[in-house]
């Protein structure tokens, strides 16, 4: 058997509105780069031998002590345990309050005309299904590049993204991990300024 | 008139389902409560949504007259009214992790005295209702309030002596839903450990009108009511 320590074994596109489920090992590093700037990457965690120990955004927010994600925070499941760190940042922050669109929530917030728009839970539960992520399993999701500030007076807003072309992410898996990605194909809002684009999935791990 | 009333202690959990159409208020029975509460609809499927809730209402905290959304957009729940203008939804209930610096405790040792976590007790009672670890969800940690800072990171920290024995919240159930709450510390505090107990009055609600401040409150809060009427229709 051969052995290549931390080979690319991963580089693909995502078309906005796809989604993605990849299995990284243990120390395997993932990066999400953001081709064409302002994209909301929605993505899910899970313990690839347990999908019950899943992300919680709001363990993760609580014992950073800070609500946003950045190089260095540490992305906990529901049992208090590290899934991934972020190893890498060049966008800056990103988002774990603002949850993932689904249709349900996009008639809730623009309207009935909305229903039939594809949203990221339709791409959740799709790439999820191979590995028993369903409805129950959905928990709330990190947006990487997305931008959802909140304030000392309780406000939340959706601003345009802080993003760019070539802004990347990267995590570090701390145990062999599954990755659930939606590239966001909403439409209705300025976190991806109006116009879903591609981003690319870079992965190293021994292979 | 008042269906019923229910104390739960301080430290406990507890779990009940409760009709579409009624009062549900809660009463902190101690100063800097932590009433950790999670909400399903009717199927037990659909469930409580912060981040929806949230960014349909353009808040980072639950707070009157919001109404508490579900994964689907249907409104599980108004909050008709408070005497507090912000409940901590950001950090989640606390596991035993959070309880450590309490020391050991044990039914054994401690009898009905012994330190559970929020999280246990939460697993512990969707378990009753065919649920579990799946099923756990964004809280809303009512009477507590966690402070955000207008820094690059939005720093965190939970404040005391914000909420105080006899605060309350009422909430007016919009379907069907079951009702989980876990009355253990909540997972920042660095006090000695002295939960405050929740006292829950269910009552029957007055019919909805047009001038109710929820509809009114913002047209996705009415979106999400308009869902949960149709799920009731
Ligand atoms: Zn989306």
């Amino acid at each position: 058997m051969t052995t290549t320590l931390q080979a690319t074994v991963l580089d693909t596109v995502v078309q906005a509105g796809d989604g993605a489920l990849i299995r990284v090992p243990a120390g395997g590093r993932l990066r999400i780069v953001d081709t064409h700037g302002n994209q909301a990457v929605d993505t899910l965690l899970y313990d690839a031998d347990d999908i019950d120990n899943r992300y919680s955004a709001f363990d993760t927010i609580r014992e950073q002590g800070a609500v946003y994600l950045t190089t260095g925070s540490r992305l906990l499941s529901t049992r208090l345990d590290e899934l991934a760190v972020i190893s890498d940042d060049t966008c800056g922050r990103h988002d774990t309050i603002g949850g993932a669109c689904a249709q349900e929530s996009n008639v809730i917030r623009y309207g009935e005309h909305v229903r039939h728009q594809h949203a990221c839970r339709q791409t959740f539960l799709a790439y999820g299904a191979a590995a028993g992520i369903g409805q129950r399993q959905l928990g709330h999701n990190i947006n990487f590049f997305m931008n959802v500030p909140v304030d000392s007076l309780g406000n939340l807003n959706f601003e345009d993204g802080v993003s760019a072309p070539g802004k990347y992410v990267e995590i570090v898996a701390s145990r062999d991990i599954l990755v659930l990605i939606s590239n966001c194909p909403q439409l209705n809002n300025p976190c991806n300024g109006w116009d879903p684009t591609a981003v690319q999935l870079l992965g190293w791990w021994e292979s | 008139m008042s269906d019923f009333t229910h104390e739960v202690p301080g430290g406990a959990a507890w779990s009940f389902p409760i009709r579409a159409g009624r009062l549900v208020t809660l009463t902190a029975l101690g100063d800097d409560a932590c009433v950790s509460t999670l909400l399903f609809g009717p199927d037990r499927l659909d469930r409580l949504n912060v981040p929806d809730t949230l960014k349909a209402q353009m808040s980072a905290c639950i707070k009157a007259p919001m109404v508490l959304m579900s994964d689907r957009g249907v409104a599980l729940a108004s909050v008709v009214s408070s005497s507090l203008d912000w409940h901590d939804c950001l950090t989640g209930f606390g596991s035993d992790a959070h309880l450590a610096r309490f020391g050991p405790s044990s039914y054994a040792v401690d009898r009905n005295d012994w330190k559970r976590s929020a999280r246990t007790g939460l697993v512990s009672e969707l378990t009753k209702h065919g649920l579990g670890e799946a099923d756990l969800h964004g809280s809303v940690n009512f009477f507590s309030k966690v402070g955000i800072t207008d820094d690059p990171h939005g720093t965190l920290g939970l404040l005391t002596g914000v909420s105080h024995e006899g605060d309350t919240v009422t909430l007016r159930t919009e379907v069907d839903v079951l009702l989980v709450l876990a009355t253990a510390p909540h997972p920042l505090s660095t006090t000695p450990y002295a939960p405050a107990g929740v006292r829950i009055d269910v009552a029957i609600a007055e019919p909805v009108t047009s001038d109710d401040p929820s509809w009114q409150f913002r047209d996705e809060s009415a979106r999400a009511l308009e869902q949960a009427r149709r799920l009731a229709a």
